[in-house]
């Protein structure tokens, strides 16, 4: 019998029934909720007279509408307010468990799973947010889902899932010295474009995501969705256990041998066969910058723009031409001339504690540059931020010039009060550089948190090598 | 969802074509938290001579007399009597839920947009297609009499109009089984109740540190 992917031995875990049409009942062991896609999902459980089918899978916290600023004063923006105010509603009276605005454990949800050990390798994780995807870095299937869905795992535990194929993107060999899991995933995206992994699940190998962090892992993965795979995922190695060990929803001491037996068991098998293989050499990937309005618009800090000239399929050509009317950039300039207006790290993609350790070494001992207008950094989680604070990296970053604010979604999707004008330039650490996405006209350029924090201190991209 | 056997109720005439679901429904109201509440807006561009707003005191609002169903021969009708393409457009659930909200069970029309036509069999609104011949008769009749009822029983498929005759209409099988026993898509999934239980048992033992 052939090998089968960790795709496929995770799926088989999970196959409550199949229902013989290509689709089975898949059984969900996690379900996150914040505050933007789960209030009709509870409002249909009590319009139905329906309970959670197992309340304690349910881990819920908000972050896309909580402000970045001193909470104390509450939220301004009155349908921001009802958002969070209708999710505490909701987890007080379906019994949820909740880290609230207020609690040092709130965060961006795909965030806080890992970090509380609600993520764990083997698992099914989903939630109402593309981001999902994120959760795969411990070798469990998770991606995201639309509120109907979020409703059905609520009442069901179960959704009804069509198999994906497999993909398999190795990155070989050792990746050059200052390149991050953010220049190794935006390559990846620039290789297979932005629909390269639709109706994939992609799992992530090779030795250079071998060699990342979980963190870095975790990047990797949250942007599988860039790549238009619903699901992202990498093999249980040493490091991911190590990473779950001692969390509060980790397993207790009793238990923990028999899954770390179970955990060791969730790779690919030597033998096993993807759908599509994709070989990358590490060693040519350079610091990544995105030059339009889509991730797969990417190019080397050592490049320019891209001329349209060059295109020669139309479709392509066109998209080019609006991305960088949109992006209000010429052709054929060194992508290190330039020059940005504001700066924000953070994100589910880049705000762990490696992100921001990455950020406060470039800007130590610098300055932020004189034309920025704004440069923050946005922590993923209370706890991120303590540890940061722990660190002395918040005093590092504030004596720089940048702003050192509380944790949420922020400036990645602009729903709270931070955001672009129009036409400001961005270095963002976040995942999506769609038109409008971090503020109507807002151009964004998606960078690793080290790129991010030198666009800062020098006011224009600049390869974070030369520093 | 709730179950639909039977209904006799007041009919409703939407005599224009390709009533789009932002018409039913406008964009503004969908950044309610809610799937219901959406009643006092539906149609509201019609219904209202102002322009409409979440959070605004609907009964302060000036009514369009003219619109149809703010005529009080139409008042508590569950019934919506339409024409061709009806719920055309975007894609939004909370066309059904406004319908619903407001208390259609039913709507009767030529056709219907693809995706309308799933989402209010989900929410457990009835659509029935019925020839254009058949259609304009109906809404010579609603036109003509003041308090004009139809019964419409789904598990003989059949509308019984006011003098006793009666018309047949046609409903996928799976449908009508998840109308007549008020099973939406999670009603569905709980009918395998066993499965699931049985799947959890076992996984408890194979790993238990996920429970
Ligand atoms: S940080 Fe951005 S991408 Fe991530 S969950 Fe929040 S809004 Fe979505």
């Amino acid at each position: 019998m052939a090998g089968k992917t960790l795709y496929e031995k995770i799926w088989d875990q999970h196959v409550v029934r199949d229902n013989g049409d290509g689709t089975a009942l898949l059984y969900i062991d996690r379900q996150l909720v914040h505050e933007v896609t789960s209030p009709q999902a509870f409002e249909g459980l009590r319009i139905a007279g329906r309970k959670l089918w197992r309340v304690d899978a349910n881990l819920a916290t908000p972050d896309h509408n909580v402000p970045t600023t001193d909470r104390s004063k509450g939220i301004e923006d009155p349908i921001s307010r009802l958002q969070v105010e209708t999710l505490d509603q909701n987890c007080t009276d379906f019994g949820v468990t909740e880290f609230k605005m207020d609690d040092i454990r709130q965060g961006i949800v795909h965030v806080i799973g890992p970090e509380q050990g609600a993520t764990l390798p083997g698992m099914t994780v989903v939630c109402g947010d593309s981001h999902t995807s994120t959760h795969g870095a411990f070798g469990a299937l998770a991606h995201g889902i639309g509120t109907s869905e979020v409703e059905h795992v609520m009442a069901t535990q179960c959704l009804v899932q069509a198999k994906s194929k497999t993909m398999l993107v190795s990155v070989n060999g050792k990746v050059n010295a200052g390149i991050t899991a953010k220049d190794i995933v935006l390559a990846i995206i620039g290789e297979i474009g932005t629909a390269g992994g639709t109706g994939y699940a992609i799992e992530f190998g090779g030795d250079a995501i071998r060699a990342l962090s979980m963190e870095g892992r975790m990047t990797v993965c949250n942007m599988a969705i860039e790549a238009g795979a619903r699901a992202g995922m990498v093999a249980v190695d040493q490091k991911t256990i190590d990473f779950v060990k001692g969390r509060p929803y980790s397993p207790k001491e009793d238990q923990w041998e028999q899954a770390v037996k179970a955990w060791n068991e969730l790779h690919s098998d030597a033998d096993a066969s993807f759908d599509t293989i994709v070989n990358i050499d590490a060693a040519n990937i350079k610091p990544q910058v995105t030059w339009g309005t889509s991730p797969e618009m990417v190019v080397g800090i050592n490049s320019k723009v891209p001329d349209p000239a060059n295109e020669k399929d139309a479709v392509k050509r066109e998209g080019m031409i609006a991305a960088l009317k949109y992006m209000g950039l010429t052709a054929n300039t060194p992508m290190n001339e330039i020059e940005v207006d504001k700066v924000f790290i953070g994100s589910c993609t880049n705000s762990r504690i490696e992100d921001i350790r990455a950020a406060a070494e470039v800007a130590k001992g610098r300055k932020v540059a004189s034309n920025i207008k704004l440069a923050m950094v946005v922590p993923g989680s209370g706890l991120i931020k303590q540890q940061a604070e722990k660190e002395g990296l918040d005093k590092i970053l504030i004596e720089a010039g940048f702003e050192w604010r509380e944790p949420g979604c922020s400036m990645c999707l602009a729903m709270n009060a931070d955001r672009l004008e129009p036409q400001e330039r961005c270095a963002s650490t976040s995942n999506r550089n769609f038109e409008g996405r971090q503020g109507q006209g807002g151009r964004t350029h998606l960078v690793s948190p080290a790129m991010a924090a030198a666009a800062a201190v020098t006011g224009h991209f600049i390869d974070v090598q030369d520093m | 969802m709730e179950k639909f056997i039977s209904l006799k109720a007041i009919v409703a005439p939407m005599d224009r074509p390709n009533v789009d679901t932002d018409a039913i429904i406008p964009k503004q109201f969908l950044k309610s938290i809610k799937r219901t509440g959406f009643g006092p807006n539906l149609f509201d561009e019609w219904r209202y001579l102002d322009h409409g707003e979440p959070g605004m005191d609907n009964a302060k609002r000036q009514l369009n007399e003219d619109f149809v169903l703010n005529q009080p021969r139409y008042h508590g009708a569950q019934i919506l009597l339409a024409r061709e393409n009806f719920g055309c457009g975007s894609s939004r659930e909370h066309a059904p839920w406004a319908l619903l909200d407001y208390g259609f069970r039913v709507v009767i029309a030529p056709s219907f947009a693809d995706i309308f036509y799933s989402n209010s069999f989900k929410n457990g609104i009835l659509l029935i297609k019925l020839e254009t011949g058949v259609i304009d008769n109906l809404f010579n009749d609603v036109a003509a009499t003041e308090g004009y009822e139809l019964i419409i029983d789904l598990e003989t498929q059949i509308i019984t109009k006011p003098d006793g005759s009666t018309v047949k209409f046609d409903v996928d099988e799976f449908r009508k089984h998840r109308l007549l026993n008020g099973l939406d898509d999670i009603g569905l999934t709980l009918q395998h109740t066993d499965d699931i239980k049985a799947y959890e048992q076992r996984r408890r033992t194979e790993a238990p540190w996920l429970f």
